[in-house]
């Protein structure tokens, strides 16, 4: 498993992940992306809202 | 498998490009007029059109054609102003890092250059359906140009690489192929599903955002570059993904359309990592020379989002539609 700097903790899926309410999720990608940062909405996967926030940012799409 | 039908031209280099196909008579002159628009609706559709060749061709025009020399050398001779406008445009001496960095962090609050934050926030179901209909031409083959870095690659930029093709491919199921997704999706928004349907519809901004994969995708010298339009699209895709499934969610627009979003949120937020960790870093750790293009490769894509974001959100502010009214269309309405 792969710890990023300031990201999600990387696995090799499929993973099952059990929540503290007892409720079982499971993710059969080729690697996972578990939230770390706990301000995902998709929690427990990563959905990238530990990025830096700023006032000037540019995006793609 | 039958290929869509051939686009109306818009220009004289359009016109040579799709009469040769029809005729079969390929041997053009290509030699390109001095003040030709590198970004114009005819050099882009003439380099569209020829690019298509490789994808699933048209209807009537032989597969053959592919390889003709004639109508390489037409290809040739119109990527070369594009390539050198883009390598213009872009801003010079960045490192691959400071590119993909700088897209790493998201606005405070509302960015008003943004479509998907325009969508979120203030979007109207006509709206999505339009961009919707001029995000297809990608779509209908999400990561079909990307497929061409793979032999061109090695180790740990391969690997990643087939990894994240694998899960934009369904992971083996087919129902599961993005471009799938995308087809019940315009569905859900009352769109023909049919690939190349708008095509004629599709301004020169959006045709170009194709050319760049297609470009990037179909020249081995420029691996460096596709894999920067990857990165590129995976690192700006998830939080982009997520606003798309709000304004789709908000305007009831139905569920196949959200699920398209929803998945790019969880998927592009892993592909992202495994991108920028195996695929970029594998590729310049195998050929460290390569820092430049992946740089231009970033930089480039951005270009063409931007003046494509731009072009669609003008039309919007203006009550008009973004996509291109047919001369002899007939009755044209809002929504396409």
């Amino acid at each position: 498993m792969t710890i990023t700097p300031d990201g999600p903790l990387l696995l090799p899926g499929p993973v099952e992940v059990t929540l503290p309410d007892g409720t079982v999720v499971t993710s059969r990608r080729f690697t996972v992306a578990l939230c770390t940062c706990r301000r995902s909405r998709i929690y427990p996967w990563c959905d990238t809202s530990h990025r830096r926030r700023t006032k000037n940012a540019k995006e793609t799409r | 498998m039958t290929g869509p039908a051939l686009p109306q031209p818009r220009g004289e280099l359009s016109a040579a490009v799709i009469a040769a196909l029809t005729s079969g008579d390929t041997a053009l002159d290509s030699t390109l007029p001095p003040t030709v628009d590198p970004y114009g609706d005819d050099l882009q559709l003439a380099l569209y059109v020829l690019y298509e060749l490789h994808y699933r061709g048209f209807t009537g025009v032989p597969d053959e054609l592919e390889w003709d020399p004639g109508l390489l050398a037409v290809r040739r001779s119109l990527e070369r102003p594009f390539l050198a406008a883009l390598r213009r445009d872009v801003p010079p001496g960045t490192s691959a890092d400071e590119a993909l960095d700088a897209l790493l962090v998201e606005p405070v609050g509302h960015d008003d250059s943004s479509v998907s934050h325009h969508l979120q926030r203030d979007g109207e179901l006509w709206q999505l359906t339009e961009y919707a209909a001029l995000r297809s031409l990608y779509h209908l083959k999400e990561a079909d140009p990307h497929a061409w870095v793979i032999p061109r690659l090695r180790g740990r930029a391969k690997a990643g690489m087939v990894a994240v093709e694998f899960d934009e491919f369904g992971a083996g199921r087919p129902e599961e192929i993005h471009a799938r997704l995308y087809a019940d999706l315009m569905t859900d928004l009352g769109l023909d599903t049919t690939y190349g349907h708008y095509l004629d519809r599709a301004p020169a901004v959006a045709l170009a955002t194709v050319n760049l994969m297609s470009l990037f995708g179909l020249h081995r010298a420029l691996r460096g570059a596709l894999v920067g339009h990857f990165a590129t699209v995976e690192v700006t895709s998830s939080p982009g993904s997520r606003r798309m499934a709000a304004a789709l969610r908000r305007t009831g627009a139905g569920k196949a359309a959200q699920r398209f979003y929803d998945e790019h949120v969880e998927a592009d937020a892993v592909h992202e990592q495994v991108v920028r960790r195996d695929v970029v870093g594998g590729l310049l750790a195998d050929e460290p020379h390569l820092e430049a293009d992946i740089a231009f490769g970033v930089h480039a894509t951005g270009l063409l989002e931007d003046r494509f974001g731009a072009h669609v959100l003008k039309a919007w502010q203006q009550q008009h539609s973004a996509l291109r009214t047919l001369p002899h269309g007939g009755t044209e309405r809002k929504s396409p």
